[in-house]
């Protein structure tokens, strides 16, 4: 690619970035809709795909450049740095910022998303029973599920540094994370599985009865325990993350700190809360704001698990629920404001700590 | 010494307690994974720990017969004892025996002793049946056929697949871009931009669906490979995006202001330097997004509906819960094959997944 300096804007140069445009537009779109329409064999397709949705991708960055290198260095310098972020703040603004604004309008109107009722529907959010249920259960998951989290993450965290199979017990407390809510919860349901008669080979109900009890329908129970069975799925799964992080943290405590106060008398446990915590506090505030922001949009576990029956729902479900099936737009909406209002002060955080690091 | 002395009798505690944690931990996988061997009938019947050597009362040569004029409505003396009718159909245990009846109507009662048995019935079948979309037949529980029709997973493991390859490459790629400039060029709106991406990483984007589904719709997009991918790409970029500017805002500046000076262009020294020089952050981000795609539930079932040629192996696998909840062999074979892929790269790629998580979540 030449970088000589030319006078001024050639009409060549607007001419090429005009056919490169709209070269990029009817190529990709005809390639979508002949994979919209295609019937060809799905691996075939899939490998067809793959390659047109990242070459694709590359294709556009590089003949939007092009382009761009035809003008002058003056201009291309103003030009190039759109082209780069370009794209992702087209699709951001497209799919994420625009759209929830237009959740937020859209709070303010009635079912059908016709007539303006003000602030009617976050009044019925508060009011209605099976969206107070949600609400109640989302409380329930983020206190529940965060302190437990943290709680087990920070002591396996310990427990591993200490411990002579450090590596292959944090595999296996980590293990979890990679695997799907859905799958989880189809191990977990049979977990909890529960058959009427003497033999349970759901594992819960066989230790309960072996033990002289009698055996229960876990997820079904009365309110609220049943929840509590389903946010031991979140444990399950999300302390490894904790644990992961807070190894690394411990690690970075510096080792004459913790050999000073032992040499002192002080106990392990002392240690532990007086100089461990202390020293990693900061990791701490950011697992348990980012257990906390995932815990709020807790979906699939409830909707695989019990979809929501016995009173185990949550918003993200009850969302889905008035959306796709009530058709009430407004609930819907007004349901994922109230989530973007609950996640609001961990922006906040998130911002300042990111000005503390020094970005920008 | 005391203290070293000391200090090992707390390693062998911590171990066993750390021990008893990994075991509850892995447990109700390993459940999973040895029921989705197990043929349907024997799921149903026996928990899957009884495929390990286990104690079960198994009827020996040894058989009683009781003489015709016994009632058995009454009590029935069996060896001298007396026991009810009920008593033996549940069985008594006596003298390290188990008398339980045989035949009733036979007057037969067998004798039976405690010994070890182990139940390795396994079978790949379940995998077969739910690969495949064809009919098969099943023996159930009370001995009798059935027929059932597969679930087609395989179609759905390459839905999976073509989803996630390039909803991963994608925001990576365009992640990678915008935070070269964010990082390296300057120009107005710059902070603005960022800034906002950044607040961005907490939205939940259950605010989002909503509306982009009905930009979908107008447009077309629903159900189809490219509304899927734009969608798990934005939704995916303010994290890509903050952890890649993190990365490559570190790189040394000298390194590629010579290669400008020498009349290379951004997007020359992009590809050429920025990009080799992050494989190692470009690898642990992709394994997170791809992991996430992968797993994803929300996104698919929103934006791809009922559309069975485009369906993912969560939603399959949501639907057989929903639908044959209790149809184990299947649900366990198909919850296993979904787990595949993530497990192979978790097991093979922990160092990156690992430095992926760390790198978003904490810094310093």
């Amino acid at each position: 690619m030449g970088t000589q300096a030319k006078p001024g804007i050639r009409l060549r140069a607007v001419l090429i970035s005009l056919g490169i445009l709209l070269a990029n537009i009817v190529v990709n779109g005809l390639i979508f809709l002949f994979f919209r329409d295609s019937t060809l064999n799905p691996l075939l397709t899939a490998v067809l795909a793959v390659l047109w949705g990242v070459v694709g991708v590359y294709l556009i960055y590089y003949s939007l450049t092009f382009a761009a290198e035809q003008y002058p260095d003056k201009i291309r310098s103003r030009i190039l740095p759109f082209i780069f972020v370009g794209p992702a703040v087209l699709l951001l603004g497209w799919l994420l910022v625009l759209p929830a604004l237009r959740t937020l309008y859209l709070s303010f109107f009635n079912a059908s998303s016709d007539k303006f009722v003000g602030l009617a529907n976050y009044a019925a959010i508060f009011s209605d029973r099976l969206l107070g249920t949600a609400l109640r259960n989302n409380l329930l998951w983020v206190f529940v599920g965060t302190l437990a989290c943290v709680a087990f993450g920070l002591l396996i965290a310990i427990l591993a540094d200490r411990s002579s199979y450090e590596k292959t017990a944090k595999s296996i407390i980590f293990m979890p994370m990679a695997i799907s809510f859905v799958a989880a919860g189809v191990i977990w349901k049979f977990v909890y599985y529960y058959q009427p008669g003497n033999e349970q080979i759901g594992l819960l109900n066989a230790i309960v009865t072996y033990f002289g009890g009698q055996p229960q329908a876990w997820t079904s129970m009365i309110q609220p325990w049943n929840n509590f069975f389903l946010i031991l799925i979140l444990i399950w799964m999300q302390t490894g993350f904790a644990m992961v992080i807070f190894s690394a943290a411990i690690k970075g405590v510096p080792d004459d700190i913790l050999e000073a106060a032992r040499v002192d008398g002080s106990g392990e446990i002392r240690i532990f809360f007086r100089i461990i915590i202390p020293f990693i506090s900061t990791t701490i505030l950011t697992v348990t704001t980012t257990i906390i922001v995932f815990t709020l949009k807790i979906f699939d576990v409830v909707m695989v698990m019990t979809g929501g029956q016995y009173d185990t729902e949550v918003v993200a479900t009850q969302f889905y629920r008035q959306f796709f099936m009530y058709r009430n737009f407004g609930y819907g909406s007004t349901l994922a404001i109230v989530l973007l209002i609950a996640v609001l002060p961990v922006i906040f955080v998130n911002l300042r700590q990111f000005r503390k690091q020094g970005g920008f | 010494m005391v203290g070293s002395k000391k200090r090992k009798g707390n390693k062998a505690v911590v171990n066993i307690v750390l021990g008893i944690i990994c075991f509850i931990w892995l447990v109700p996988t390993l459940g999973l994974f040895i029921s989705s061997f197990r043929p349907a009938a024997d799921i149903l019947q026996t928990g899957w720990w009884k495929v390990f050597p286990h104690q079960e009362w198994k009827a020996s040569d040894d058989v009683i017969r009781l003489s015709k004029d016994v009632d058995l409505r009454g009590p029935i003396v069996v060896n001298g004892k007396t026991y009810t009718d009920a008593q033996l159909k549940a069985g008594v245990v006596e003298g390290g025996k188990r008398l339980m009846w045989e035949n009733r109507r036979a007057r037969m009662i067998s004798v039976q002793t405690e010994g070890w048995v182990t139940k390795p019935n396994l079978t790949t079948e379940n995998y077969k049946n739910v690969l495949s979309g064809k009919e098969y037949k099943l023996k159930k529980a009370d001995g009798s056929e059935a027929v059932q029709k597969g679930s087609g997973l395989s179609q759905a493991f390459w839905n999976t697949l073509t989803i996630a390859v390039p909803a991963t490459i994608i925001p990576v790629l365009i992640a990678s871009f915008a935070a070269y400039a964010f990082a390296w060029l300057r120009f107005p709106g710059r902070k603005t931009m960022f800034v906002t991406i950044i607040a961005m990483l907490v939205i939940p984007l259950q605010v989002a669906l909503i509306p982009v589904l009905k930009d979908y719709t107008a447009l077309g997009l629903n159900g189809s490979y490219l509304g899927i991918w734009l969608a798990h790409t934005a939704f995916g970029l303010p994290l890509v995006t903050y952890f890649m500017y993190n990365f490559i805002s570190q790189l040394p500046k000298d390194l590629f202001e010579s290669a400008f000076i020498d009349g290379a262009s951004h997007f020359t020294i992009f590809s050429r330097l920025i990009l080799p020089l992050s494989v190692p952050a470009l690898a642990s981000i992709g394994i997170f997004q791809f992991l996430w795609v992968w797993n994803d539930y929300l996104v698919s079932l929103i934006f791809i509906g009922n559309q069975p040629n485009v369906q993912v192996m969560s939603m399959k696998i949501a639907d057989l819960v929903g639908s044959r909840g209790n149809d184990w062999h299947l649900l366990t074979s198909a919850a296993f094959i979904s787990m595949l892929m993530p497990l192979a790269i978790f097991f093979l790629l922990q160092k990156y997944f690992v430095k992926g998580l760390m790198g978003g979540s904490v810094k310093g």
